[in-house]
């Protein structure tokens, strides 16, 4: 058998279990309550551009930073000993064992007014400062939760770099810093490709980070997809044309990044 | 040989963010021995969350599908995965970049967006083939979301892989099975194993899919903690992460042991045998 | 990677063992329940299968709405749900929900008659009262020095930063709307638009929008000021003794939340039996304890009530003239639903 037709039963499971019901999710896109088409669900698109622009925008800045802190973080790790490693590794998806409404919870006692971080500032004699229910607070949130995936793919992409390449390039004079840009950074891309792509697009649907650390004067899209769903406005087609026109950008966003970011090397992430 | 170790520097940055990642687990886990129901004053020390929970059967059924349904589609899904993403690998672009793009889609799409499709089709189909919505469905829909996530470690694992490799294995003789095995398989092995984990962990951690496939008939642990959103997240699911945690944790503590002693030996004896003749 | 397999095998074993723990031979049947999360004694699924031998599988949801969604979509069969008021009128304007047979719940004389035949469900025959409640108004003494009588406090400048509101466009507006002297069920734009624009001001001087968080926040001292269900208070002031409740003189809301059959239910006469033992009174008092809330039973209630302190009394057992100007929410028309959504979306964005 030849390797090539390995993937063939996950394309039925695919065909199956991603493209049928993302069908049912466009039909009911463009159709209304009583089962006919409609452009309605579309047309009040406009309206919601506030709430799209502060998601994106907030989504942009926590992965920003989840490249700033994952990429030194998973960088170390990659120097350490093998052995370590797997440790190392393994001590960044624990925390996710705990359930996320938990984790997120426990940063609500941390960063709160009267919160333990408050509490340790005033026993050392610092004024306490406000962090809670503002915008800082829910990109906090979306970094601590989202971060082991920016670590995780760089990491196993760095491990894999041949070391005899950067000895080549010592040996042909490059510096510990050239080194870096021309070798390591470059040959490192595709991780961090996919580290944005696994940070950014939980952060800007998520719902309950917005709820419990911004106090939920403002909307993220994935509120106001949740309240299609879930919430007071039940309205599934209004929620899955919402859903659909982030996914659309958001593909359309990962597609441009891809291709500018290193060719066609990396187009297996979108 | 010189040892391999990060930077005093990077050891600072990394001890900073694993402090950054625990420290809301700390808090979690002190809170877990409170013994009022408030997250935030400590009201003085107790086991009573911990007897109280061994008592309360929806928590522990609700743990135990958690686990089942989280093992299973890890497994599950990293075999399917890892097969199929040597299949796309093999592929031509032409064919295999449409194809990851699908598959991305899962990772792609918001939760709830996942959660509902597959909801409806499962309603849909299950009016036709007479079934409910179950622990199947549920099952079904946790391997459907961690595949992608296991596909999308293995490939650039793949893709940094020497493609001769393969190739040279063969001409000396390999059939391509026993190039998969033997050549494919180590390279690629930190992605699988990281697919895995990634798997299992959204496994652990999702609730809104959960939420839409599971029926009336079986309930997750994440989803038995935001149902109680309405009222107090009683302090017994705090105890019984504490508990999870710390098994996960004593077990990484133990296998790191071991794999420190047996690499020990291996040094141990590969210096034996440089020093004989 | 053989560690990994090994890791996961340890845990299916634990999975295993404790999902057997849980399950108990079938018998004489079951029945699927479906609740808010902690709003029962799950001790008395134990006492209900010793009586009956049916087994109880029990789940729960967190909002009125994410019920309607999930019996929208289908797919599952729940027996019996425990929604509240406006969703049960509304269940039962879309044809979602079973007539009960009432000679099968013989227990049913056991319920105050003042939760029976509510606006929500006239002719009564397609739900059961489980428990009843007021919205009222928790402030912390400590910093609201003035006598409140009022929903005012809620819109008053002078607790900046202090306030929390309900983060549900429902209960926030009716708040507003209460405040303004109007039905919470008003489908007047006017009235609704004069109260979105109170919300908007008070906006400014909110402290956030929350749920479940009010228990922690307030009894903390983190914020000043919630307007949240009477039985939580009974919970929170345990904690925080200098907190207060009143039930504003404008009116609130009250609330009964009732156990139905859903359309299609598979063990209708099941359902049946355990709506008719969750009315009996130890069963019921038992529940109450548990969940703090009021129980619809009257000799339940009277003893309820009894065993509570004098100053709690009131805020359980409210006036009746108090409860006079308080509204049960009804079902609403589609075109207004559609404006709280819009003016949700507005006001938070």
């Amino acid at each position: 058998m030849k390797p090539k037709y390995f993937a063939i039963p996950y394309v039925g499971w695919m065909a199956l279990f991603i493209v049928i019901p993302l069908v049912l999710i466009v039909v009911y896109a463009f159709s209304n309550a009583s089962g006919g088409f409609t452009l309605d669900n579309f047309s009040n698109m406009l309206t919601y551009s506030g709430v799209f622009g502060r998601s994106f925008w907030l989504a942009f800045l926590a992965t920003v930073i989840c490249i700033l802190i994952g990429y030194p973080v998973a960088y170390a790790i990659a120097q350490e000993p093998a052995h370590r490693q797997r440790t190392l590794m393994l001590l960044i998806m624990l925390p996710m064992w705990m359930n996320f409404l938990l984790r997120t919870y426990a940063w609500m006692s941390l960063l709160e007014n009267t919160g333990l971080i408050n509490k340790l500032l005033g026993l050392i004699g610092l004024p306490a400062a406000h962090m809670i229910n503002t915008p800082g607070a829910v990109v906090l949130g979306m970094v601590y939760n989202f971060l082991p995936f920016m670590i995780l793919p760089i990491n196993s992409v760095i491990v894999k770099i041949d070391k005899n390449l950067l000895e080549a390039a010592q040996d042909l004079g490059a510096n510990k810093v050239e080194i870096f840009r021309r070798v390591i950074f470059p040959l490192s891309l595709p991780g961090v490709l996919s580290g944005i792509t696994m940070v950014f697009v939980p952060s800007v649907s998520t719902f309950v980070i917005s709820k419990l650390l911004g106090g939920g004067t403002d909307l993220l899209l994935g509120d106001l997809i949740e309240m299609q769903f879930l919430g007071t406005a039940y309205n599934p087609h209004l929620g899955s044309a919402i859903s659909l026109v982030m996914m659309i950008i958001v593909m359309i966003a990962m597609y441009l990044m891809n291709k500018f970011g290193s060719g066609e090397e990396t187009a297996v992430m979108m | 040989m010189k040892k391999r170790q990060a930077s005093p520097l990077g050891r600072i940055f990394m001890i900073l963010v694993y402090l950054f990642l625990y420290a809301p687990i700390f808090v979690l886990i002190v809170f877990s021995f409170n013994s009022s129901k408030s997250r935030s004053v400590w009201t003085g020390f107790t086991f009573k969350w911990y007897t109280e929970l061994f008592q309360d059967s929806s928590i522990l059924s609700s743990l135990g599908t958690t686990l089942l349904v989280s093992v299973l589609s890890a497994l599950i899904a990293t075999l399917v995965g890892t097969i199929a993403a040597v299949g796309f690998f093999n592929m031509k672009k032409r064919w295999s970049t449409p194809l990851l793009s699908v598959n991305n889609i899962p990772v792609m799409n918001a939760d709830i967006v996942t959660g509902v499709s597959l909801c409806l089709a499962f309603v849909a189909a299950g009016s036709f083939l007479k079934f409910k919505l179950g622990f199947g469905t549920l099952l079904i829909a946790h391997i459907t979301f961690n595949i992608p996530y296991v596909i999308l470690s293995v490939m650039p694992k793949l893709q940094q892989m020497d493609k001769h490799l393969v190739d040279a294995a063969q001409d000396l003789g390999c059939t391509w099975s026993q190039a998969f095995v033997k050549v494919i398989m180590p390279e690629i092995m930190p992605g699988i194993v990281n697919g895995a984990i990634i798997a299992f962990t959204m496994s652990v951690d999702d609730f809104v899919i959960s939420y839409f496939t599971a029926g009336s008939k079986v309930q997750t642990l994440a989803m038995n903690i935001y149902s109680m959103t309405r009222k107090r997240i009683s302090p017994k699911i705090n105890a019984v992460s504490t508990l999870l945690f710390l098994v996960v944790m004593i077990l990484l503590i133990i296998v790191n042991i071991r794999e420190s002693r047996q690499n020990a030996e291996a040094e141990r004896k590969k210096l034996k045998a440089a020093s004989e003749p | 990677m053989k560690k990994i397999i090994a890791l996961l095998l340890a845990l299916s074993m634990i999975a295993v063992l404790s999902a057997c723990g849980g399950s108990k031979t079938e018998s004489k049947g079951e029945v699927n329940v479906y609740n808010w999360g902690e709003y029962i004694d799950e001790d008395i699924f134990d006492d209900f299968e010793k009586q009956t031998g049916i087994k109880v599988n029990y789940s729960t949801y967190e909002s009125n709405e994410t019920l309607y969604s999930i019996l929208k979509t289908g797919g599952s069969s729940y027996d019996v749900i425990i929604p509240s008021d406006y969703m049960i009128s509304r269940l039962i304007s879309e044809d979602m929900l079973e007539k009960i047979n009432f000679d099968n719940v013989p227990n049913f004389s056991l319920i105050d008659p003042a939760y029976k035949n509510l606006e929500y469900d006239p002719s009564g025959e397609y739900s059961v009262p489980y428990t009843w409640g007021t919205v009222g108004l928790i402030y912390n003494g400590d910093v609201v020095q003035e006598d409140v009588t009022s929903w005012s406090i809620m819109f008053d400048p002078q607790y900046a930063g202090q306030i929390l509101m309900f983060d549900n466009s429902r209960d926030a507006m009716g708040i507003a709307l209460k405040y303004l002297g109007y039905n919470q069920n008003t489908t007047d734009e006017a009235q609704l638009r004069e109260a979105f624009d109170l919300l908007v001001q008070q906006k400014s001087i909110l402290q956030a929008y929350v749920m479940d968080q009010i228990f922690d926040k307030m009894e903390s001292g983190e914020a000043a000021i919630a307007p949240y269900y009477a039985g939580d208070y009974l919970v929170m002031v345990e904690n925080n003794p200098s907190l207060k409740y009143v039930l504003p003189e404008e009116g609130s809301n009250l609330f009964v939340d009732a156990m139905c059959i859903p359309k299609g239910a598979e063990n209708k006469e099941n359902a049946e039996a355990f709506i008719n033992f969750m009315c009996d009174t130890d069963i019921a008092l038992a529940n109450s304890e548990v969940t703090g809330y009021a129980p619809a039973g009257t000799e339940a209630m009277k003893i309820f009530s009894e065993d509570l302190d004098e100053d709690l009394y009131p805020v359980i057992n409210p006036d009746k003239d108090v409860l006079a100007n308080c509204d049960v929410f009804t079902n609403l028309p589609q075109e207004t639903l559609d404006l709280y959504d819009s003016l949700w979306v507005d006001l938070k964005s």
